[in-house]
């Protein structure tokens, strides 16, 4: 444990360091300060950033993670030639990613989001559901991340990979999802589709968070049905499912990591 | 004083608990026309009370009339005046629609400020004409749909005024049927299992300044011409079928000045011809406007449309409605020659809403960045959503 904190501080160090991190975290500031104070009314402010949180949120965890394995690549050699065990570098290597990602997150949308406030009824809620999603995604993307940078050996072909993984989950996903609703959609596919929705981690988020933002949409007998699953325990299911999205890809990743001939 | 102005009218006949009078029926076999009954306060248990005289009652201290297995009050004289009574407990029955106050084929009378509670049916208004109802309060509890009825229902009445009554928890709050030439105003209606104001064929009838809220399926007006719903305003009405305003078979209405804010549906429209909805405000609803191909030559202008999932739905490539210089805020156009119009259309239909409309569970895609894609690219270039569903002048400012 005492070497897993040790590697993590020196990675969190490094990558606090980096200026990707501090122009992300900066990136985010800016664009949720903006939002708010152009974007009216506050929970249309959080739709949009509901965008934010669906495509900028993966897409830079997938790409900053892998490349900074990448780069760590002789770091990784280097303590592996000490008497570390792998496990203990693995797991200082994924939080020295994803949590200064995390913070920088929390810190870029979370601080102007509770310092611009809102009467409205709910908004902290909904701030809190915003920042626990894009919390779970950002984990669940660097742990992609470190999947494909293990796996694959070339720097380009990787970036490939992890660009790769964010385009399926993100569009073509939901292309496959759009087909099946429509060419099913005379049989009650309601349940069916909630369980695809299950199985992909932005789908997944992006449905919570409506939920909780954009309930009126929803209201109708679809949405009834999705509304009643999320209000019956569903959303509990949803952010476990989240935890094991994250964790799955951390897993194999482990384990191509401990056989990976460096 | 005004007790003063009432003798001067007829005779005045007091009934209380203690005498010498004590029921409002022997007070009207004693009443002869234009004499006033005044009711002292207490609870009066009496069989069905029917007004066969032409008399002002008026209530003094809130007395209670406890209804059971009938009408409590049954007016069947003209220029009748009612004030100031309660009402308690009218049994439901699956046979006859028993009400607190039934008007039987009367005219010009007024029910004033009277307080109604679990009336199976609140005030009946039956073939009767130029009647005001006015400041009543009528509230429902009942358990199931069989034992609701309505809180204020005029059948074949003519010209009716109902003003400023709050109606909460009866089946529909508000029901006209055959009932041309009312005025609906200022009325509050709201928790009703089913609409909160619901009409059918009564023509050239006015709606307006009047809330419904939080109905089971909001307002629903169908086979009526000439009606004018304006300034009213339809709130939180959410559910499967839940609709702010649902016109059926309206047709050459006038719908302005309303407010439409949080319902799944804002406005529906079918078989609805030759309206003009105009003003409007469209706020947070599921859809904001809902308008079928069979729906023709209805007008939307100067309406604002902002914060809602989707604008304007529609089932028909061949929908005929016309939109112009509404507001929408997810305009995205220029105005190079600041006229304040958008030189670019706005089309309200999203594909999106053309596939959820279609098949609904894709819903559980709204928002997705693919199908913000899709959107786009069929804005840029329209192949699937309706041509004519366009606003060839979006404002660029919200008015007002």
């Amino acid at each position: 444990m005492r070497i897993v904190r040790k590697i993590l501080a020196s990675e969190l160090r490094n990558v606090a360091r980096s200026r990707w991190m501090v122009g992300y975290a900066l990136l985010l500031l800016g664009f949720t300060s903006l939002l708010l104070r152009f974007g009216g009314t506050g929970e249309r402010a959080l739709l949009s950033l509901l965008n934010v949180v669906l495509l900028l949120l993966p897409l830079v965890s997938v790409m900053f993670g892998t490349l900074y394995v990448y780069n760590a690549r002789e770091f990784i050699e280097m303590l592996l030639a000490q008497p570390v065990r792998r496990g203990a570098l693995y797991a200082g290597l994924y939080g020295g990613v994803a949590l200064p990602l995390v913070a920088a997150y929390l810190l870029g949308v979370g601080v102007p989001l509770l310092a611009r406030g809102s009467e409205a009824p709910g908004y902290l809620a909904h701030c809190a559901m915003l920042l626990a999603v894009g919390t779970l995604l950002t984990l669940v993307y660097t742990a992609f991340a470190l999947c494909v940078a293990v796996r694959i050996d070339d720097r380009a072909r990787g970036l490939g990979a992890a660009l790769l993984v964010w385009l399926v989950t993100t569009l073509l996903y939901d292309g496959i999802i759009l087909g099946v609703a429509t060419s099913l959609g005379q049989y009650p596919i309601e349940m069916p589709l909630l369980v695809m929705v299950f199985l992909n981690p932005i789908d997944l988020a992006r449905v919570l968070l409506l939920l909780s933002l954009d309930i009126s949409a929803l209201m109708g007998y679809t949405g009834a049905v999705y509304a009643r699953f999320f209000h019956g325990g569903g959303t509990i299911l949803a952010f476990l499912m989240l935890i094991v999205c994250a964790a799955t890809p951390l897993l194999v990743g482990y384990r191509w990591f401990l056989r990976k001939d460096f | 004083m005004s007790f003063a102005f009432l003798a001067a009218l007829g005779a005045t006949l007091v009934v209380r608990p203690a005498g010498p009078i004590r029921t409002l029926t022997d007070a009207l076999a004693l009443a002869r026309p234009g004499d006033s009954i005044v009711v002292h306060a207490g609870t009066y248990r009496e069989p069905p009370i029917v007004v066969r005289t032409r008399v002002t009652i008026v209530g003094v201290g809130g007395p209670v009339f406890v209804g059971g297995e009938h009408s409590t009050l049954e007016v069947e004289a003209d220029s009748v005046v009612i004030t100031g009574l309660r009402f308690r407990q009218v049994t439901p029955s699956p046979l006859e629609d028993r009400a607190a106050i039934v008007l039987r084929g009367t005219r010009g009378c007024r029910i004033e400020a009277n307080d109604i509670r679990d009336a199976f049916f609140g005030i009946y208004a039956l073939k009767a004409s130029d009647c005001l109802i006015r400041r009543n309060r009528i509230e429902g509890s009942a358990a199931n749909d069989a034992a609701a009825g309505n809180g204020i229902q005029l059948w074949q009445a003519r010209a009716m005024s109902v003003v400023e009554n709050e109606v909460l928890g009866h089946r529909d709050g508000i029901y006209l049927e055959f009932s041309p030439s009312a005025v609906v105003r200022g009325n509050r209606s709201s928790g009703n299992r089913r609409y909160g104001l619901h009409f059918m064929r009564s023509d050239s009838c006015t709606y307006a300044g009047n809330l419904f809220a939080r109905n089971g399926a909001g307002v629903a007006v169908m086979y009526s011409r000439n009606v004018q719903m304006l300034d009213n305003r339809f709130e939180r009405n959410w559910g499967d079928a839940a609709y702010g305003l649902l016109l059926k078979e309206i047709s050459d209405g006038t719908v302005t000045g309303n407010l439409f804010a949080d319902n799944t549906v804002g406005l529906y429209l079918e078989d609805a011809n030759r309206n003009i909805l105009t003003g409007n405000t469209f706020q947070r609803n599921g859809w904001a406007v809902k308008v079928l191909a069979s729906a023709t030559d209805n007008r939307f202008e100067g309406n604002v449309f902002e914060g809602n999932s989707f604008d304007v739905s529609t089932n028909s490539r061949s929908a005929s409605s016309r939109f112009a210089g509404n507001w929408w805020d997810q305009y995205r156009g220029y105005d190079l020659d600041r006229d304040g119009v958008g030189d670019v259309p706005y089309r309200p239909v999203r594909l999106f809403s053309l596939v959820v409309e279609r098949h609904e569970p894709s819903l559980i895609l709204l928002r997705s960045p693919f199908v913000e894609l899709l959107d786009a690219a069929e804005r840029f270039m329209p192949v699937l959503t309706p041509e004519t569903l366009v606003d060839g002048r979006p404002l660029m400012r919200r008015p007002r």
